[in-house]
């Protein structure tokens, strides 16, 4: 069912009629509700020009919006490179045929999947610094927590990915005698990594949002710099969260539409799978819903 | 390792697992109702409220749990005053709820509307042919049969849901996560063992919870 019109019949003059009323009466319900938040925030002083004035000022963006934002997407890229090498190495440790191999990484990716970021990254910036005896900066405690989680997402998508590549795939490449590794790197890894693009991508989107708990650590990052601080030399705490969400949701709303774009031309080259098995899973746009 | 002898750590530690244990339950409650709600609007005939579903999915999908969060305590709680309980803890206790249901119903909603796409078009079709109407297609015939395809998704959603639950320590309850740090600032000597400990609780609930969950969805998936 891939649009959601053969729920309902087209609708005949009897269901529009019904329709055009519900939408009214609905319709007005929604911009009265938009309204009492508006009127709310409104009585709260939050409309005020001079705490939306700093937005039409250079500076603002220029000493705080841009430069957290930056810092958003360094630690972002940063973090997705370092968690695609760590789910690659896992995903390939998980499916070895030796034990001493793939229980230990068995092992790590269903830990790092199980623990709550922050409590990884409280771990690195508070814990890391009494056994190094020196500082962790709070960048790395961010890169490395998101690393550890997200590599472990990653790794079991790749598994999916690596194993639903056709076994005529594999049996084809040890006839023509390849060895293990070469089949792994020459015929399943290209193949997977075709399938697994679009997760790939939506993994990125719960990456870039996770690195907002930076905020928690003191990383200068979006919300860091461009809620916190701002707000702190303008008061304007509400409108700066506002423009704050803006830009997250613009940043990631255009991600989305990249595994969207990459699923849809990835989708034709992909081995023809029958429509009903389809499953939840292989809905792109379903991203496990970490902060 | 005496940081696990003395009687305050203990209840700290278990205090805090308990905060995260009221979060992800009663967020669970509230963001499957409105979850459900959101995914009945998103495929309704009405135009407005299939707007009203994909705004609200696509605004707090992509808006992070920590502003969200962040956003209920300045915006809700200090700026437009609203009190959700006269204890501070519960005030802050219910905030992180509202945080979390409605960032997590968005979650639940998009589990929702793919496991109805995942029913055959024929079954809708049929429904229709012997003349049910919307709700009725939906609720005899169609969610019935998504129901089964989203007990995996919902098995994620609420492990994450628990997981969440710690940044609400942002705005000042003393979960899980606030703890450990407490604990590590104050027992430097131990920080492997805390951390073992914390994290290792989680993964004692969170990992077994994944596998009933997968074989919950094994066992009641629509055989085709």
């Amino acid at each position: 069912m891939s649009t959601s019109s053969v729920l309902y019949d087209h609708p005949g003059p009897r269901a529009k009629i019904r329709n055009t009323v519900l939408s009214v009466v609905l319709g007005v319900g929604v911009v009265g509700l938009l309204w009492w938040i508006y009127s709310k925030f409104d009585q709260a002083g939050q409309w005020e020009a001079r705490l939306w004035e700093p937005f039409t000022e250079p500076a603002t963006w220029t000493q705080f919006i841009l430069p957290g934002l930056w810092a958003t997407l360094k630690a972002a890229a940063v973090g997705m490179v370092l968690s695609l090498a760590f789910g690659l190495v896992f995903a390939v440790g998980r499916l070895s045929d030796r034990w001493w191999i793939s229980v230990p990484a068995g092992a790590v990716v269903e830990f790092f999947r199980a623990v709550p970021l922050l409590l990884m990254i409280f771990f690195v910036f508070y814990g890391v610094p009494f056994l190094i005896k020196g500082p962790v900066s709070a960048f790395w405690a961010v890169v490395i927590g998101l690393t550890l989680y997200n590599g472990s997402v990653l790794a079991e998508a790749f598994r999916a990915g690596i194993r639903s590549v056709p076994g005529g795939q594999s049996e084809a490449a040890y006839a023509v005698g390849l060895r293990k590794s070469q089949v792994m790197r020459l015929i399943l890894i290209p193949q997977a990594a075709r399938a697994m693009l679009p997760i790939i991508v939506s993994q990125l989107v719960v990456l870039l949002k996770d690195t907002a708990l930076g905020y928690i650590v003191a990383y200068p990052e979006l919300l860091q710099r461009g809620v916190n601080d701002l707000s702190a030399n303008y008061g304007n705490i509400i409108a700066a969260a506002m423009v704050a969400a803006a830009i997250y949701i613009i940043t990631n709303s255009l991600l989305t539409a990249l595994a969207g774009w990459l699923d849809r031309r990835t989708g034709t080259r992909r081995a023809r799978r029958p429509r009903q098995n389809r499953t939840v899973a292989a809905d792109p746009t379903v991203a496990e819903p970490q902060g | 390792m005496d940081v696990f002898t003395d009687p305050t750590n203990i209840d700290a530690y278990v205090s805090g697992f308990l905060w995260i244990l009221k979060l992800t339950g009663a967020s669970a409650v509230c963001a499957l109702l409105l979850g459900v709600l959101l995914a009945a609007m998103r495929v309704s005939p009405v135009p407005v409220l299939r707007g009203f579903g994909t705004a609200w999915v696509n605004i707090f999908r992509n808006t992070p749990l920590t502003l969200v969060i962040f956003f209920c305590y300045f915006g809700l709680y200090s700026t437009l005053g609203l009190s959700l309980a006269d204890d501070l803890n519960l005030n802050n206790f219910w905030l992180g709820v509202v945080g979390l249901s409605v960032y997590t119903a968005a979650f639940v909603c998009e589990a929702i509307r793919s496991g109805i796409n995942t029913v055959p078009t024929g079954q809708a079709e049929a429904a229709r042919a012997i003349g049910l109407s919307f709700a009725q297609t939906l609720r005899i015939v169609v969610l019935p049969q998504a129901t089964r395809a989203v007990v995996a998704p919902f098995g994620s959603i609420l492990i994450a849901l628990c997981k969440n639950a710690t940044i609400v320590g942002t705005i000042g309850l003393i979960e899980a996560s606030t703890v450990m740090k407490d604990l590590i600032n104050s027992y430097g000597n131990a920080v492997i063992p805390i951390f073992l400990v914390f994290a290792g609780t989680f993964a004692a609930f969170l990992i077994p919870t994944g596998y009933f969950f997968g074989w919950l969805a094994n066992r009641l998936a629509v055989k085709r």
